[in-house]
């Protein structure tokens, strides 16, 4: 695991760990291969409900008051980059608890799993941009006042970037509790109460905290992004990093630009240091397959924070309350499995068939606006969809090209590893599109053509994943395999085929599909820029949304979402979950 | 009655649907009591359903057929009155030894004074002093178990189950671990008035137990039921000691005719059906040259070739039944003797030994022999793995299946007689 090598290599020992691919991508993680049934019913209930929220708030939307300007006064960035973060923290808690009932449920009833399953993997192919650009104006309607309408729609637009994959790797946890300590648990009586908050997830807590940071770095992308937008009529401006950006686009201030990089290069630094590397570190005791002996991974936040008596006054109440709990549970309840009466298998019940009679209703809205739409939309739409995947397959392999190779070379080098890794997966979380005006203020300068040029904008933030999962798999070459090669004297394009590149592509695939995820989300403010009044368009499925989103067309945005969230799901399904497969058993080493 | 039965297993059956729509039979009709005051064994060989049969008496799994009583009461859930020791210790790795110990008073909503007062009283007993705020991962295999011991006895359990815990720790911790519990035992300290050993190791077993039930496998049954009157402090070098231990040997090794239906001549390995260990051809090689050599010249006792070599049934049985499946041995009555195939074996190099073995494997292993001639008799002499994991599911679990291909391919390579890829998982005659 990334983070793991950072503090391992703060405590003087890159142990050789290769935790990385303990926890491979969501989108590849399922057992089903080809579509089914439910798949079907979670793809309808899915556009069903994105066809309400954006029927919702085209009938309620009015057109807004423009919002006062903020002034481009540096003085005013702590502030903002602060109010930038609460949205992201506020987007977690949320997932959190979406992930811990909806995973929960998912789990626990094989009646809800087989539509909450597919549901899940429909959802986190959804472009977060597309659930954006429909809730905003549906929670400007709903929310009593404008400023908490809008705030809500942001934290709700990172809520879709953190959720899904959050709750997937609790569902699979869950899923996969040692057999062992199951019996442990149902040996001794465990109530069902204590039996999730002892056993489950505790032992969930690794992978769950290590997705919940990968997506966390991949939301600050979307925050920004969500802090300054307009759908139709509706402009939303919320004091945030994003909106700053956004004014000094409008103003063409390349200073102003300057100082945003800054103030997030800053955030995105204080984030790792005290929220990324002590959570994984304090993941790390949660870990099941431990051996006796194995140092634990560390960060000086998180060791400053156990030595303090400040906090183990803090916490103190709060795990005395939390065994009070487990006696009350105890003597409240008798775990009597798969009891008829009990009132959650009825909730249960209500529960899938409120889905299903729900997904039945939404399938009903959507066809009936898909049957209005001239047969050749569509045929735009997947189009469109065509150039942008060209365009992420070409920027994948040119990433690819120049990143494989560095990675592997720096990963060969512990101590340079050590430091290069940290630094790219920081990158990896920096918010890319706070770079576009640099770019687009040089292709306007320029006069390039915005077809070409505009692509590199979809991978400036996502290659960072292929360079530092490549080097974390470079990293983990076994010393003695790396002896063995050159007591052979294996070089040269030979070490290549034979050695470097096998064993790095587990770790290369789990960086590729990242990557390429994030830059069929990014094509949606990537093919559509401007700087000052000059607009540059690149044709596009991303463009098609964009441009949907500005004419506030709720009928075309949900058909552009509902296209990329199709080639979304169909890459993943039939390129890279078996591409993936292969490579696990062809390449595990050891 | 004049001896109380703490348990009361009738007719107690466990099958498994097989995907052919068939019954898979695990545990076949088993009838057993616990009486007060009495240590258990259950002895047999991995496969023999008894860690299964520990785990319907838990209350973990529920019986296909007959009733298990537990104090008179049935079990249709894990019972109060027993807890369990786990092979592996399965303690929570986020939680320290006190937390672990204390869990099964927790679920039963005990107050916290008397949660702490009976875990720390359980945690001296057992010899865990010191090592209240450790976290599992801090602690020697040894002491972990320990921690499995505190933790099940804390809830004073009428009934404990021990499923191997002294298996999976090496010589010295087990011995000390095993004869620390005895005195405990001996001397009235434990809150239990039974105990349950579920074992494979033979003398583990006659050390401990007061009575000992044989188990024999496909499908799991009781094959005899061993009492044993020896005092304790038992000493493993008492002739006594020794003679039972023998007796088990040949209990074990003997192989009733009705047993097994497949197996014509009573000899293992006459049907297609038949599960297959996997065993290395460099272990089978090597027990043959260690037959071979002196002091055994050819013949040894059983046990004493087992301790020689430092194995255990688990290890020694499956490498000693291969070679008598492939006429390299003959067992009898604990004793195993080198055929004149065998001894040919041993003095031959490489070559001829791989034309021995292929020779064996045709004549004496059906599966090979079938794989063999279904490869030839294909026009491109290749089949997928499917074509006979299928066919063996019919006769054996999906995971037995594996098992058995995944041997008979071992051996197979090694006769030379087939090749396997694992990439396209399609066997062929071509040797690259």
């Amino acid at each position: 695991m990334i983070g793991q090598g950072i503090d391992a290599g703060f405590a003087g020992c890159e142990c050789g760990r290769s935790d990385l691919r303990a926890f491979p991508p969501v989108s590849v993680a399922r057992g089903t291969g080809a579509f089914g049934l439910w798949d079907a019913l979670a793809a309808l209930l899915v556009l069903g409900v994105l066809f309400l929220l954006a029927e919702f708030g085209r009938e309620l939307a009015e057109p807004a008051p423009e919002p006062t300007p903020l002034p481009l006064d540096p003085l005013l960035l702590p502030g903002l980059a602060l109010r930038t973060t609460l949205r992201m923290l506020a987007a977690l808690a949320l997932s959190l608890l979406f992930t811990f009932t909806y995973a929960t449920w998912a789990a626990k009833s094989r009646r809800a799993e087989r539509i909450l399953l597919p549901l899940l993997d429909i959802l986190q192919s959804v472009p977060i941009l597309g659930f954006l650009s429909v809730a905003t104006t549906a929670f400007l309607a709903l929310a009593p006042g404008r400023a908490l309408g809008a705030e809500l729609a942001a934290i709700f637009a990172i809520f879709t970037s953190q959720a899904w994959n959050m709750a997937f790797s609790f569902y699979q946890s869950l899923r996969t509790v040692p057999a062992e300590l199951d019996e442990v648990a149902r040996s001794f009586r465990l109530t069902g109460w204590m039996r999730f908050w002892r056993l489950e997830v505790p032992f969930a807590m690794p992978a769950l905290v290590w997705n919940m940071m990968m997506s966390m770095s991949g939301g600050w992308f979307f925050v920004v992004a969500a802090e300054a937008i307009t759908v139709g009529e509706t402009t939303v401006v919320l004091p945030g990093i994003g909106s700053w950006i956004a004014r000094a686009i409008e103003e063409r201030d390349l200073g102003a630009v300057g100082w945003a990089l800054a103030t997030m290069a800053v955030v995105i630094f204080l984030y790792d240091r005290l929220l990324f590397r002590p959570l994984v570190a304090w993941a790390e005791r949660f870990r099941f397959e431990q051996e006796a002996g194995t140092p634990l991974d560390r960060s000086l936040v998180l060791e400053a924070l156990r030595r303090s008596r400040l906090v183990a006054l803090a916490t103190a109440p709060l795990a005395r309350a939390w065994r009070a709990g487990y006696r009350l549970s105890a003597r409240l309840a008798r775990p009597a499995a798969g009891d008829r009466n009990d009132p959650l298998v009825w909730l249960d019940r209500a529960g899938v068939l409120v889905l299903v009679l729900f997904g039945a209703y939404a399938a009903g809205t959507a066809l009936e606006t898909v049957a209005a739409f001239e047969p050749g939309e569509l045929l735009r739409a997947a189009a469109a969809g065509c150039l942008t995947l060209l365009r992420v397959v070409v920027l994948l392999v040119l990433a690819s090209l120049l990143w494989v190779p560095v990675g592997v070379w720096l990963g060969l080098r512990p101590e340079l590893a050590r430091i290069a890794r940290p630094i790219a997966q920081m990158l990896a979380a920096f918010p890319a599109n706070l770079l576009f005006p640099l770019f687009v203020s040089a292709i306007v300068a320029w006069r390039l053509d915005p077809d070409v040029w505009l692509a590199p904008l979809m991978i400036l933030g996502t290659q960072w994943y292929v360079l530092f999962n490549v080097i974390a798999g470079a990293a983990a070459i076994p010393r003695e395999l790396r002896d063995v090669a050159t007591n052979l004297r294996v070089g040269g394009w030979l070490w290549w085929r034979k050695i470097a590149l096998p064993a790095i592509v587990p770790y290369y695939l789990t960086g590729a599909i990242t990557a390429s995820g994030g830059a069929w989300n990014a094509s949606i403010v990537a093919e559509l820029a401007s700087w000052g009044g000059e607009r540059l368009e690149a044709r596009g499925l991303g463009a098609y949304i964009a441009r949907a989103t500005e004419d506030g067309d709720f009928a075309r945005i949900v058909l552009g979402v509902a296209v990329m969230s199709a080639f979304v799901v169909s890459i993943n399904r039939l390129f890279w979950r078996p591409l993936y497969r292969w490579a696990e058993a062809r390449f595990r080493l050891g | 009655m004049d001896v109380l039965s703490l348990l009361e297993l009738r007719g107690v059956a466990k099958s498994f649907r097989k995907p052919d729509g068939g019954e898979l039979v695990v545990l076949d009709r088993i009838d057993l009591e616990l009486r007060e005051g009495e240590i258990l064994g259950l002895l047999g060989r991995s496969g023999c359903g008894k860690s299964t049969l520990l785990r319907l008496v838990a209350g973990l799994a529920r019986p296909s057929g007959g009733t298990i009583r537990c104090l008179g009461r049935e079990v249709r859930e894990p019972p109060e009155e027993v807890a369990m020791v786990f092979q592996t210790p399965a303690l929570f790795p986020w939680l320290t030894v006190l937390e672990n110990v204390e869990l099964g008073l927790e679920a039963r909503g005990l107050p916290r004074a008397e949660i702490r007062r009976r875990a720390l009283s359980a945690i001296d007993t057992i010899g865990l002093d010191g090592f209240e705020s450790a976290y599992p991962r801090e602690l020697s295999g040894g002491m972990r178990q320990r921690v499995g011991f505190a933790r099940a006895l804390v809830v004073h359990p009428a009934i404990l189950l021990l499923d191997e815990p002294f298996s999976a720790l090496d010589v010295l911790t087990a011995e000390t671990l095993r004869s620390d519990f005895l005195d405990l035992w001996s001397d009235g300290r434990l809150p239990t008035r039974g105990v349950i050993l579920v074992t494979h190791n033979i003398e583990e077993a006659v050390a401990m137990c007061d009575r000992i039930v044989l188990f024999a496998s496909n499908p799991g049954r009781v094959a005899a039921t061993i009492p044993i009157a020896l005092p304790r402090p038992r000493d493993r070098h008492d002739p006594a000691f020794r003679d039972i231990v023998e007796r088990i040997y040949v209990e074990l090794t003997a192989r009733p005719p009705a047993a097994r239906p497949a197996t014509a001549q009573g000899l293992p390995g006459t049907g297609i059906g038949t599960i297959l260990p996997r065993v290395s051809s460099n272990l089978l090689a090597g027990f043959l040259e260690a037959l071979a050599a002196p002091p055994f010249s050819g013949t040894a006792d059983l046990p004493v070739l087992g301790e020689r070599l430092g194995m255990a049934i688990d290890d020694l049985f499956p490498i000693a039944e291969t070679l008598q499946m492939l006429r390299f041995v003959e067992i009898e009555g604990g004793d195993i003797r080198l055929t004149a195939e065998g001894r040919r074996f041993v003095a031959s190099d490489t070559d001829e030994r791989k034309a021995l073995f292929a020779r064996a494997l045709l004549a004496f292993v059906p599966l090979a022999g079938h794989i063999r001639r279904v490869l030839e008799e294909r026009p491109g002499h290749r089949a997928p793995w499917s074509r006979f994991a299928e066919e063996l599911e019919d006769h054996m679990t999906p995971a037995a299946a594996e098992q058995t291909l995944r041997a008979v391919i071992a051996w197979g390579r090694y006769g030379e007689l087939f090749s396997y890829d694992d990439a396209t998982r399609t066997f062929g005659l071509e040797n690259p």
